[in-house]
């Protein structure tokens, strides 16, 4: 096979897929070639459709890659396409999500104390959502569940991976330094937010 | 008859908390705990008379406040302390400033899901519609804290009642649904203040506010507001509705 001919496989396959594919998973389609060989193909395809001016791109999230559309149409698939209020995430829903995606795993009783207010609703309509999952129970009383996010989550942000998340101390901060040291939380110690979308 | 609203907000004492402090561009660190408590109580207070259903949560931070104040109103120990007297402010600023790091995570969230929005995949994740298939649903902008500080402003201006004045018709939420929908019907969208400029007195603006918010739990309307802090505008629903696919060249 051609390399011009795998990466069109590597193309169908991207277009008939209904979720990100890894490279292992397109590596599977094109035998002969290493995964290593697969990358760069994966990456050729990414430049393609940015030189050649086409309608989709090849971005890459929750571990794997996707075809989607060049976000520079959004306002005209807009008229064919709508994202409903369904697209959205509430604030607490966010909110929550955004402890949990940086102190996870975690149990409920942590997150409402770091809130404030109780979160049995919001756990919820996550979990239904497939955007966390029950990842284990914790060690002590009453040995309570224990929250994670799942890749589900990563593809609805545009991730790459949780590394992807921008680390707490790089956020626009509070106005004023903490007054002491805040001892609890190590963040994530991670490069810059990666946004996978391959415009421009 | 009693009348309850129940609204779909979950913002807890720490939101109310911080909503305050930005409102009054205060340094979180020197956190003037008395006069943060003064407006908080008041917050409580008309959600009381709203009858809105406040969490005990929000009853504990009130009384942990207060309980601040008072420990800060004392005169500082004579006898030489032992140990350094911990600031009493402490572990709730800690609190506050731990939730205001994830609230900047949760927007910054918001933003990659916005920019997510943009594009659309083959297989449409849950809430990507072909446009015949949409029926929109209102939502509701303005929190209920932007709602309750611009009734709190309307309940200011309210004439101070002088004379005794036996009034015949009591005010029922039915009755202000009603003539709200109407006014609306007419003319699709109001300010905040508008809606209340007929109301003579304090139990008739309350009675004017319990009927907006059971217009927008009936999805009949829409609270809006430009900006932060800004005037919150009252629109039908219905105007919300973009124009239907197909008529000319759009935009």
């Amino acid at each position: 096979m051609t390399e011009v001919e795998a990466k069109a496989v590597i193309e169908a396959a991207l277009l008939a897929a209904d979720k990100p594919l890894t490279l292992e998973n397109l590596q599977a389609a094109v035998e002969e070639y290493p995964t290593a060989q697969v990358a760069a193909l994966v990456a050729q395809l990414q430049s393609d459709c940015v030189a050649q001016g086409r309608g989709v791109r090849v971005v890459e999230v929750a571990g794997g890659y996707q075809l989607v559309t060049d976000p520079a149409w959004a306002d005209r698939l807009s008229r064919i396409y709508r994202k409903t209020r369904a697209a959205r995430l509430s604030r607490p829903a966010l909110e929550t999500l955004a402890i949990m995606a940086y102190r996870q795993p975690i149990t409920r009783a942590e997150i409402e104390e770091i809130r404030g207010v109780n979160i049995d609703g919001v756990i919820q309509s996550l979990l239904e959502r497939s955007l966390i999952q029950i990842v284990g129970r914790k060690e002590g009383v009453g040995r309570p569940l224990l929250y994670g996010t799942t890749p589900m989550f990563l593809e609805r942000f545009g991730l790459k991976s949780l590394e992807g998340l921008p680390s707490l101390s790089e956020l626009p901060a509070p106005e004023t330094a903490p007054a002491q040291e805040t001892t609890t939380q190590e963040s994530v110690p991670v490069a810059q937010p990666e946004v996978t979308s391959t415009a421009d | 008859m009693t009348y309850r609203v129940k609204l779909p907000v979950f913002e807890g004492p720490l939101d109310l908390l911080l909503f305050l402090i930005k409102q009054n561009h205060i340094d979180i660190t020197n956190l003037p705990v008395a006069e943060i408590v003064e407006q908080y109580l008041e917050y409580l207070g008309l959600m009381q008379i709203l009858d809105l259903d406040i969490a005990g949560d929000f009853l504990v931070m009130a009384a942990t406040l207060l309980q601040i104040k008072s420990r800060m109103l004392l005169p500082p120990d004579e006898t030489p302390p032992e140990e350094e007297e911990p600031d009493p402010r402490a572990e709730l600023v800690r609190k506050l400033l731990e939730y205001q790091q994830f609230k900047a995570a949760a927007d910054r969230l918001q933003d990659l899901e916005r920019q997510r929005l943009a594009v659309f995949t083959r297989v449409p994740p849950e809430g990507q519609r072909l446009e015949a298939e949409v029926v929109e649903e209102p939502f509701f902008e303005a929190s209920l804290f932007d709602l309750l500080t611009a009734l709190s402003k309307v309940l200011q201006k309210v004439p101070k009642e002088i004379f005794h004045e036996i009034v015949k018709d009591e005010f029922t939420v039915e009755q202000k649904t009603a003539s709200l929908r109407e006014r609306l019907a007419q003319t699709a969208q109001m300010t905040f203040s508008q809606l209340f400029e007929s109301a003579k007195n304090k139990l008739e603006v309350i009675t004017i506010f319990l009927a907006l918010l059971e217009l927008i739990r009936q999805r009949f309307v829409v609270a809006r507001q430009g900006e932060v802090f800004g005037d919150i505008l009252v629109l039908r629903a219905d105007q919300l509705q973009p124009a239907p696919v197909g008529e000319g060249s759009a935009s």
